[in-house]
């Protein structure tokens, strides 16, 4: 195939979309480092909001209610996502397709719309609002994708592996536990950690089912874009960036050196 | 024996997820639906017996041009989010291998960087005093007193900024297992690239491109945050409305209702979705290995 046959044009566009994704996250990065009160003005370099960040009590209690809810939500529902990704991949029923349903359902209803409706679940129940309230909240949206990550994971899988553990003597509990559970872990533990950034990253759901004194790191953001200090922001986004690009790097390498090695 | 513990398995597996979602989707969600046929009370609660009152409200003058809106720039959003992802998951299914896992790797990690900072991001780059505002000034493209904030021009703008990866990610996935032969047996048979790219690329992807509009479309309809930071009083979506019925007027009734107008709106492309997506033999048997 000739390279002129080839039309530059989407090249051209993606390199475009490229720079429209990047362009505000670089410049959020840069007005960080800027020692003006108002972001937006240059000034000169400075790490001024940083240091006003360490001080800021309320961010550092809000990572902490962020972070316990994230880990308590990724645990419950990494464990009845992966019961519920087994059920569906081993039983062929009409029970299974309900199932997949339900478990498919709350895909693609909007966030606005599971916020509300748990919120009045909530107050019709008398639920007082708070910490507990965003974790049923963040387990009920979790579940489904970790179900549909350990479940694509289940279909690669080649059955005849639990076949020769029975041959071998193994019965059902050993051979899900020494040899499935095994195999179906990198799967499992990618469902986790989209779980988990999930819940650390939701905002409308847990704005509709917070209460007094459960603020998470996204609510207050979000205070502070409504009312607060805008270097004050930059600098804590530039953070939180620079985790994500961390944690992108660092699977990434390990991935890699998975590859290596196996 | 055997069949009944199977059974018993299965109800043991199924059982713990199945009771969460029915406890805290599926009986929250018909809760909505009856709550917008009661009546309000005085003291933000609900009332008692049943009403189609509410129902009748949503007839008065603002309501319709918020649904309207709604509609359009979710449209519009996910019309531009397609058109972009288009040439770009081309792009990306085209270029060399061992180029494209870090392509997708750029797509994504804009992605997962935190939704709010990406809005707020915005909100910096168009700040009337911002670099951006300056710079189309300079150029005399704006003049000094138009706001580049709080318009419907900007909600759109931030809308396809956050979906644009779930309109690009389906269509590469789709275009990574199109065999490129056939486009260059079209070209070969005397057709002209573009005519390649409509008439056999564009047929190949179809399932890409209708889980793209999907992936837009649905979270589109529901958004809130964006028109709520970005856009003013002229630029609310059903979203911003569900969200001050329920915390500002405290009418639980109406955000009831706007809810199920919502879900509708959801549930409609859904329910077209087959009807698009054909049948199954269109897909090409012949799987590249997925990185």
């Amino acid at each position: 195939m000739s390279a002129s046959r080839r039309s530059l044009f989407p090249v051209a566009m993606t390199a475009l979309v490229l720079l429209f994704l990047y362009i505000p996250i670089l410049v959020l990065i840069l007005y960080s480092f800027n020692d003006g009160r108002f972001s937006v003005r240059w000034d000169h370099a400075s790490l001024k909001w940083y240091r006003r960040l360490l001080h800021e009590r309320a961010i550092w209690h809000a990572l902490r209610n962020s972070l316990l809810i994230a880990v308590t939500a990724t645990l419950t529902s990494t464990v009845l996502g992966t019961t519920a990704a087994l059920a569906l991949h081993r039983y062929r029923s009409r029970l299974q397709k309900v199932h997949y349903g339900l478990v498919y359902a709350p895909l693609v209803v909007p966030d606005i719309l599971a916020g509300m409706s748990l919120l009045l679940l909530f107050v019709a129940c008398g639920v007082q609002l708070g910490m507990s309230t965003i974790y049923l909240a963040h387990v009920s949206f979790c579940v489904s994708y970790v179900t549909m990550v350990v479940l694509a994971r289940l279909q690669d899988f080649d059955v005849s592996v639990i076949e020769a553990a029975n041959d071998l003597g193994a019965n059902t509990w050993q051979a899900t536990r020494y040899v499935l559970l095994p195999l179906l872990l990198p799967g499992i533990v990618a469902g986790g950690l989209l779980a988990f950034t999930l819940s650390l990253d939701d905002f409308v759901i847990t704005f509709f089912v917070s209460g007094p004194g459960s603020t998470t790191l996204p609510l207050y953001i979000y205070s502070m874009i409504r009312h607060g200090n805008p270097p004050l922001i930059n600098a804590l986004s530039t953070l939180l960036i620079a985790v994500t690009f961390l944690a992108v790097w660092g699977s990434q390498r390990l991935l890699a050196k998975q590859r290596k090695d196996g | 024996m055997n069949q009944r513990r199977r059974a018993w398995r299965e109800i043991l597996l199924t059982a713990p997820s199945f009771g969460w979602l029915v406890v805290l989707f599926v009986v929250p969600t018909l809760v909505v639906f009856a709550i917008a046929f009661k009546p309000p009370d005085a003291l933000g609660g609900i009332g008692h017996g049943w009403t189609l009152g509410t129902w009748r409200h949503l007839g008065n003058p603002n309501y319709p041009a918020i649904i309207w809106r709604t509609l359009w720039m979710s449209l519009v959003t996910t019309a531009l989010c397609v058109l972009l992802a288009v040439p770009t998951g081309y792009c990306m299914a085209r270029a060399p291998r061992r180029w494209r896992q870090p392509l997708m790797l750029l797509v994504v990690v804009p992605f997962w960087t935190s939704f709010l900072v990406r809005v707020f991001a915005w909100k910096t780059l168009l700040h009337p005093d911002g670099a951006l505002k300056r710079l189309l000034v300079a150029l005399h493209l704006v003049a000094d007193s138009t706001s580049l904030l709080y318009r419907p021009e900007t909600v759109l703008l931030v809308l396809v900024y956050t979906y644009l990866p779930f309109a690009i990610l389906p269509v590469y996935a789709a275009s990574e297992k199109f065999d490129f032969s056939l486009m260059e047996a079209a070209q070969d048979l005397g057709a002209h690239r573009f005519r390649a790219f409509v008439s056999v690329f564009l047929p190949g992807i179809r399932r890409g491109l209708l889980t793209a509009v999907a992936m837009v479309l649905i979270p589109a309809l529901g958004s809130y945050v964006i028109p709520d930071v970005m856009g003013g009083t002229n630029s609310e979506m059903i979203g911003n409305k569900i969200a001050q019925r329920t915390f500002v007027d405290r009418n639980l009734p109406h955000a009831s209702a706007l809810a199920t107008l919502l879900m509708l709106a959801v549930l409609l492309p859904l329910a077209l979705y087959p009807l698009f997506a054909g049948r199954n033999n269109d897909q090409k048997p012949d799987r590249k290995e997925v990185a």
